[in-house]
C-alpha cells in the first residue's frame, strides 16, 4: 500500500563538506537519487562512506554544501531549521541505533512525543495501541532504563509510526541489538511500514537487512557505486510479492 | 510558548529533581543574605520612625561648644516649653577603692531629661534616684572592668560622687559610641565648675518638650540662622530620624551589597551546573528537534525547569533569610539606636527572591542559550554531543544584562555612587581574574602536561581539563572564598598594626592634656617624681578662623558663589613653637619658628585643610581668640602624618606669638607597664583632679573592641559568600560524580587499586586548592594594598603566618569535601556503570 503517490524523497548533486582542521573533508560528493512514496530502500556501504551523513540530510537534520534535497514536496534548502522541524513533525518518522529514548519519559510517553509536538493532547490511546501492536501492552509505563534493548527499540518502532510518517529513516536500527531480537525488530518495521504505507529509507551494514528492501544504494567513498533493486528477501519474506526495481540514476 | 513545553518540561526532571534542587542549593544562600538584610533594613525604619521621639528624647535640642550667651538664654526662655539642661565633657573619673582612674564622658543632667524613652539602669529607680541623692550611673562594661561596686565611690573634679547604679542603655548612646569613652551621669548642679575653665571643652545642651500640638520644627526653623550666628546647633525628632535613617539605610545597605556577592557567586554555581545538565540532555534536544520541536520551544523546556527550581530555591533562601533575620538584630545590637523588633517585611521578601530569581535565571541563559545550536543531528551521531560554544548576539546581551544588572543593583544598593561602581568593578575584576587564571590552569596542563611525573599526578592533573569539567567553578568558589578571608585578615592587621606601631618604640604613650598654664610645673613634678621623663609639653590656643583672604568666614557664608568647608567652621586648637616635630614635613615655603610682634603672624598650616580653606604661600588668615582678631599669613605647608600618636595640628604658629593668648597644655611620657601607667596617672589626677589623660593602651583596647565588632559583622556577612562557596564546591563535585565513577571503574577494570584511585582525585583537589587559593591570595594581597594605601594611607601588613594557614585550611577542605562527596565511586560495580544512562 503506497500511502504517497509520487517521489517522496529527491536528492540532487548533493555535496557535504567538514573542515577537518585547516583540510576540507569531503564526506558526500555529488549524490543523486530519488525514492518513491511506499519504496523501501537501503544505503549501504563501508564505515565512513557517507551513509548516516546522507540520512542526515535527506531527513533535513542538516543542510549540505551543495545541492538539494526535496522531501515530500519541501525543498529542504529554502528552509530555516525551525520550518524543517516542522516537515519532519509532519512528514518524518526516525528509528535509531541507539534507540534515542528519553529516560526521562515513560515508553507511553516516549510514543506520545512526536505526537504532543504538533499540539495533539489526545494522543494517549492512539500511543497505547501502537506500543500494544509491538508487544509492549503490559511494559507502558515502565521508563526505558526498565526495559531491555529489544524493547526500547520497539518503543522507538511505535514512538517513529504514530505521526503516520510518509516516510520512515532507519539509521541501523538493528545495530545494537542480538540476532534473534534485531530479527523480531526488522520484522516488526516492514511490518508497520506495510501497513501504514510508509516509505522507507534505512541505513545498515547488514546486507541481509539491506536485500529485504526494493532497493540498495551503495556508498564508497561519498559517492554513489551502485543503485539497483534488492534481491526481494523482504518481499519473500513477508510474502508481499515481488517489488519493481527502481532504475539507476542517470546521474 | 507551546502546550506541549510545560507538559515536557514538568515530565523531563523526573529523576533529576534532585539533580535540580542542588544546582539552585547554592543561590539560596544568596537569596536568604538580601531578604534578611533588606527585611531587617525595613525593620529598622518602622523602629526608627515608631521611636523617633525617644532617640532625640526630647521635641527639640539646642547645644553648642560653649555656654550660651545672653541672646541665646533669651531665645531658650522664649521656646518654652518643659526644659532640661545638660552639660557634658571629657574627664578623669578616680575610683579610691581600687585606686584606678579613667578617661570618661562625664553628663551632668538636669530631671526631666530624657523627656520620651528612659534612662535604663541597674538597679531601675537608680535612673531616678541619683538626681535627688547627688550619686552617679556608670556604663555598666566601665564598672566590670574596673570591679565597681554600686555604693563604691567616684571622684570627678573635686566632687566625690557615690555610685548608684550602672547604665544599661540610655538615648542618642549606642553601645559602640559607649565603647569609645563611657558615659557617667551625675546631676548638674553637683559637677565640678573648676573643670569647665576656659579652653577646655564641653558641651552645653537644653532639651525642650512641648505640648503635643506644637510643632517643634515650625518654632525653631526662624531661629536657625541666629542660633547658628552664635554657633548653636538645634535637633528635632524629624532631623534626628532623618539622620538616623541615613546612616543606618547606609550600614544595612552595604550588608546588603556584601550579601549580594554570595548570590553573584551562587548563580555561577547555578550556571555552571544548569551548563553541565543541559550538555547531559543533548540527546533528549537532538531527538525533540528531529521530532519537530522547534529551537525556541527547546530552550524554553529548559528555562522552565530551571525557573521552577529557581523559584523553589528562592522559596527556600526567603525562608532561610527571615530565620537569619532573627539573628542581625543581636549582630548589630551595638550599632543600634533602637530595638528592633521581628516582623516579616513581605516587600523585602519579594525584593530579594525576585533579585535573587533574576540573577540566577540572568546567569542560567548563558549556558541555556547554546542549546539553540544543539544539532538534530546529534540524535544520529553520538560523537555531536556537546554543544556548541558559539557566542552569538544573544549571548552578548545576555553577559550585557548581568553586568548592567548588577552594576545597576550595586549602584541604587550601596551608600554611594563611587562605592556601588568600585564594588562591581572590583567583582567584576576578581571574578574575571579567578576565570583567567582557571583557564589559563587548564590550557596550561592541556598543552604542556607535566611529563615526568607518576601516572597518578598525571592523570589527577589531566581530570582539570576532562570534558564537563568543573575547574572553572571550584575555582571560582575556592577562590573568591579565600580572597575574602584574606583580605579581610590583612585589612585588620594593617589597622591594628597602624595603632600599635603608633605607641612603639621609644614613643610617648601616655597623654596628660587640659593642663591649665598654672598647673604645668607641678604635672611635670608629679610625672618626673613617678621617675617618667616628660618628652613634650605643648601649649594648645583654641581658635576660629575670622576671615580668610579678606573675606570673613560669615560674608563667605552667605555669599552663595562662595564655598565654605569644615575648614572654615571649626574650632582649631593650634600650638605655638619654634620648630617642626618629626612627623611634619615642609611642601611649600619655609617654616618660621620666632616672631618679633611686627606685622602678621607668619604661620605654618597643614596641607589638607590649606586646600580645603584654599589658601597657599603668602596668604592671609585673620583668627579669632575669644573675640580677639589675630592677623597671620601663611608662610609655609606641612604635610603631617597623622598616625603618629603624638600632637598634630592644622596650624602652628611661632614662638612668640600666642604667648598671651588662653592655653592649656598637653604633655606626653611613656611608661613601660599597665602599674606604672596607673601610678602616674593616679598621682596627677589626685594632685590635679581636672587634668586627664590618655593611655595608648586603652586606646588600642577601644580600637580592639570597635574594630572586633566591625569585623563580627563584616566576617558575618562574608560568611555567606563563604558558605555558598562551599555548596557550589560540594555542587560541582557532585556533578562531576558520574563521570569519576566512569574514570574509577575504568582504572579498577585496568588493574588500578582504590588507593591509586583516591590518589588521583587528591592530586586533582590539591592542584586545584593551591592554584585557587594561591590566586585568591594574590587578589587579596592587591586588594589590601589598594585598602591599605588609599583608605588606611598606610604600609600594608602580611601576616605570613595566618595567611599560610588560610592556604592550609582551603587545602583541607577541598579535600575533605572532595573525597566526601566522591565517596562510594570506587565501589561502584562496573556492569552497574556499564548499564547506567546517564
Amino acid at each position: 500500500m503506497t500511502k504517497a503517490a509520487g517521489v517522496v524523497l529527491d536528492v540532487v548533486d548533493l555535496t557535504k563538506t567538514y573542515r577537518s582542521g585547516e583540510r576540507p573533508l569531503t564526506v558526500l560528493d555529488g549524490v543523486r537519487f530519488s525514492i518513491q512514496g511506499g519504496d523501501t530502500c537501503a544505503i549501504v556501504g563501508p564505515s565512513g562512506s557517507g551513509k548516516t551523513t546522507l540520512l542526515g540530510l535527506c531527513a533535513g537534520l542538516d543542510a549540505p554544501t551543495e545541492g538539494s534535497v526535496t522531501l515530500c514536496s519541501h525543498d529542504l534548502g529554502s528552509l530555516t531549521e525551525d520550518e524543517r522541524a516542522t516537515v519532519r513533525n509532519k512528514h518524518v518518522g526516525f528509528v535509531f541505533q541507539s534507540f534515542r529514548l528519553i529516560p526521562t519519559l515513560t515508553a507511553l510517553e516516549n510514543v506520545m512525543v512526536p505526537a504532543e509536538l504538533q499540539g495533539r493532547n489526545d494522543v494517549r490511546e492512539e500511543a497505547a495501541t501502537l506500543l500494544t501492536e509491538v508487544g509492549l501492552g503490559d511494559r507502558m509505563n515502565h521508563f526505558p532504563s526498565q526495559l531491555s534493548g529489544g524493547e526500547q527499540q520497539r518503543v522507538a518502532l511505535a514512538r517513529a509510526f504514530i505521526n503516520k510518517p510518509d516516510i520512515l529513516f532507519a539509521d541501523e536500527p538493528t545495530g545494537n541489538l542480538d540476532a534473534e531480537t534485531g530479527s523480531h525488530i526488522v520484522d516488526l518495521l516492514f511490518t508497520l511500514n506495510k501497513v501504514a504505507g510508509t516509505t522507507l529509507v534505512l541505513v545498515t551494514h547488514d546486507l541481509d537487512l539491506a536485500n529485504m528492501t526494493d532497493r540498495i544504494i551503495r556508498l564508497h567513498g561519498g559517492r554513489v557505486v551502485s543503485d539497483s533493486a534488492s534481491t526481494g528477501q523482504a518481499a519473500d519474506r513477508m510474502g508481499l510479492g515481488s517489488v519493481q526495481p527502481d532504475t539507476l540514476d542517470e546521474a | 510558548m507551546e502546550g506541549w513545553v510545560w507538559r515536557f518540561a514538568r515530565r523531563d526532571t523526573r529523576g533529576n529533581r534532585g539533580r535540580l534542587a542542588l544546582f539552585v542549593s547554592s543561590m539560596v544562600l544568596g537569596v536568604a543574605a538580601l531578604v534578611s538584610i533588606n527585611s531587617f533594613g525595613d525593620n529598622l525604619r518602622a523602629a526608627i520612625d515608631e521611636e523617633a521621639k525617644t532617640l532625640l528624647g526630647a521635641d527639640l535640642s539646642l547645644e553648642s561648644g560653649a555656654p550660651f550667651n545672653d541672646r541665646v538664654e533669651a531665645i531658650v526662655d522664649s521656646l518654652g516649653g518643659i526644659q532640661s539642661r545638660r552639660t557634658s565633657f571629657a574627664s578623669m573619673a578616680y575610683f579610691p577603692r581600687t585606686e584606678s582612674s579613667r578617661l570618661v564622658t562625664v553628663r551632668g543632667n538636669e530631671p526631666g531629661f530624657p523627656f520620651y524613652g528612659a534612662v535604663e539602669t541597674d538597679p531601675p529607680e537608680a535612673a531616678q534616684t541619683y538626681l535627688k541623692t547627688g550619686g552617679a550611673l556608670i556604663d555598666g562594661t566601665l564598672m566590670q572592668q574596673f570591679d565597681i561596686a554600686i555604693g563604691d565611690s567616684m571622684r570627678i573634679g573635686s566632687v566625690t560622687y557615690r555610685v548608684e547604679g550602672r547604665l544599661l542603655q540610655t538615648p542618642r548612646e549606642s553601645a559602640a559610641v559607649m565603647l569609645f569613652s563611657p558615659r557617667v551621669y551625675v546631676p548638674l548642679s553637683r559637677l565640678d565648675a573648676s573643670l569647665l575653665s576656659a579652653g577646655s571643652r564641653a558641651d552645653y545642651e537644653v532639651y525642650f518638650k512641648f505640648e503635643d500640638t506644637r510643632d517643634a520644627d515650625a518654632a525653631i526653623d526662624p531661629l536657625r540662622d541666629e542660633l547658628r550666628e552664635y554657633r548653636v546647633g538645634a535637633d528635632t525628632v524629624k532631623e534626628e530620624r532623618e539622620n538616623w535613617d541615613e546612616a543606618l539605610t547606609n550600614l544595612y545597605r552595604f550588608l546588603g551589597l556584601v550579601g549580594f556577592t554570595a548570590l553573584l557567586l551562587g548563580s555561577l554555581g547555578v550556571a555552571s551546573a544548569v551548563s553541565v545538565y543541559v550538555r547531559q540532555r543533548v540527546h533528549t534536544i537532538a531527538l525533540l528537534r528531529c521530532y519537530g520541536a522547534s529551537t525556541a520551544s527547546t530552550v524554553w523546556v529548559y528555562v522552565l525547569q530551571t525557573g521552577v527550581m529557581g523559584l523553589f530555591g528562592a522559596g527556600v533562601g526567603s525562608a532561610v533569610g527571615i530565620g537569619i533575620q532573627t539573628l542581625i538584630p543581636r549582630i548589630l545590637a551595638d550599632f543600634l539606636p533602637v530595638d528592633v523588633a521581628f516582623s516579616i517585611s513581605w516587600p523585602a521578601v519579594f525584593m530579594g527572591s525576585g533579585i535573587g530569581l533574576g540573577v540566577t535565571l540572568l546567569f542560567a541563559l548563558l549556558p541555556l542559550l547554546s542549546l539553540r545550536e544543539v544539532s538534530p543531528l546529534s540524535a544520529l551521531r553520538s560523537g555531536i554531543g556537546s554543544t556548541s560554544h558559539k557566542r552569538g548576539l544573544a549571548w552578548w546581551l545576555t553577559v550585557g544584562l548581568i553586568g548592567l544588572g548588577t552594576t545597576g543593583f550595586a549602584v541604587v544598593q550601596a551608600p554611594t555612587l563611587t562605592m556601588g561602581l568600585a564594588y562591581a568593578g572590583g567583582i567584576l575584576v576578581v571574578f574575571l581574574l579567578l576565570a583567567a587564571t582557571a583557564r589559563i590552569l587548564v590550557l596550561v596542563m592541556l598543552r604542556r602536561p607535566p611529563q615526568q611525573v607518576s601516572y597518578t599526578i598525571k592523570q589527577g592533573i589531566a581530570n582539570l581539563h576532562r570534558p564537563n569539567n568543573q575547574t572553572l567553578t571550584m575555582m571560582l568558589a575556592l577562590g573568591l572564598g579565600t580572597f575574602l578571608v584574606t583580605t579581610m585578615l590583612v585589612s585588620e592587621r594593617t589597622l591594628v598594626s597602624q595603632v600599635s606601631l603608633a605607641g612603639s618604640g621609644e614613643r610617648p604613650n601616655l597623654i596628660f592634656y587640659d593642663i591649665q598654664p598654672d598647673q604645668v610645673a607641678p604635672v611635670r613634678a608629679t610625672i618626673e617624681g613617678e621617675g617618667l621623663a616628660v618628652m613634650d609639653a605643648v601649649p594648645i590656643v583654641t581658635m576660629r578662623i575670622h576671615s580668610v583672604k579678606g573675606h570673613t568666614v560669615a560674608s563667605m557664608r552667605e555669599d552663595s558663589t562662595m564655598r565654605t568647608t569644615w575648614a572654615h567652621r571649626r574650632e582649631y586648637r593650634s600650638t605655638f613653637r619654634g620648630s617642626l616635630t618629626d612627623s611634619e614635613t615642609v611642601v611649600e615655603g619655609a617654616f618660621t619658628g620666632s616672631y618679633d610682634g611686627v606685622g602678621p603672624i607668619p604661620i605654618s598650616m597643614e596641607a589638607e585643610v590649606a586646600r580645603e580653606l584654599d589658601v597657599a604661600v603668602g596668604d592671609p588668615v585673620v583668627w579669632d581668640i575669644q573675640g580677639i582678631e589675630l592677623p597671620s599669613v601663611v608662610t609655609s605647608i606641612r604635610e603631617v602624618d597623622w598616625r603618629r600618636m603624638q600632637t598634630n595640628f592644622f596650624a602652628v604658629f611661632p614662638e612668640g606669638s600666642l604667648d598671651r593668648a588662653p592655653a592649656w597644655y598637653v604633655m606626653m611620657t611613656r611608661v613601660d607597664s599597665e602599674e606604672a601607667s596607673a601610678r602616674v596617672q593616679r598621682s596627677v589626677v589626685r594632685a590635679q583632679p581636672n587634668v586627664s589623660s590618655i593611655d595608648l593602651a586603652l586606646v588600642l583596647e577601644v580600637f580592639d573592641a570597635i574594630f572586633s565588632r566591625i569585623a563580627f559583622v563584616a566576617r558575618f556577612m562574608a560568611l555567606f559568600s563563604i558558605l555558598t562557596g562551599l555548596v557550589v564546591l560540594a555542587g560541582a563535585v557532585l556533578i562531576s560524580r558520574f563521570q569519576r565513577i566512569e574514570e574509577s571503574v575504568l582504572l579498577k577494570t585496568l588493574g588500578a587499586s582504590r588507593r591509586t584511585v583516591v590518589r588521583i582525585m587528591s592530586v586533582e583537589y590539591l592542584v586545584l586548592g593551591i592554584v585557587a587559593s594561591l590566586t585568591g591570595i594574590v587578589l587579596a594581597l592587591g586588594a589590601g594594598w589598594l585598602i591599605s594605601y588609599f583608605v588606611f594611607e598606610a604600609d600594608m601588613v602580611v601576616p605570613g603566618g595566618s595567611i599560610l594557614l588560610i592556604m592550609g585550611s582551603v587545602l583541607v577542605l577541598t579535600l575533605g569535601i572532595g573525597h566526601v562527596n566522591s565517596r562510594g565511586v570506587y565501589d561502584r560495580s562496573a556492569l552497574d556503570v556499564l548499564r547506567s544512562e546517564v
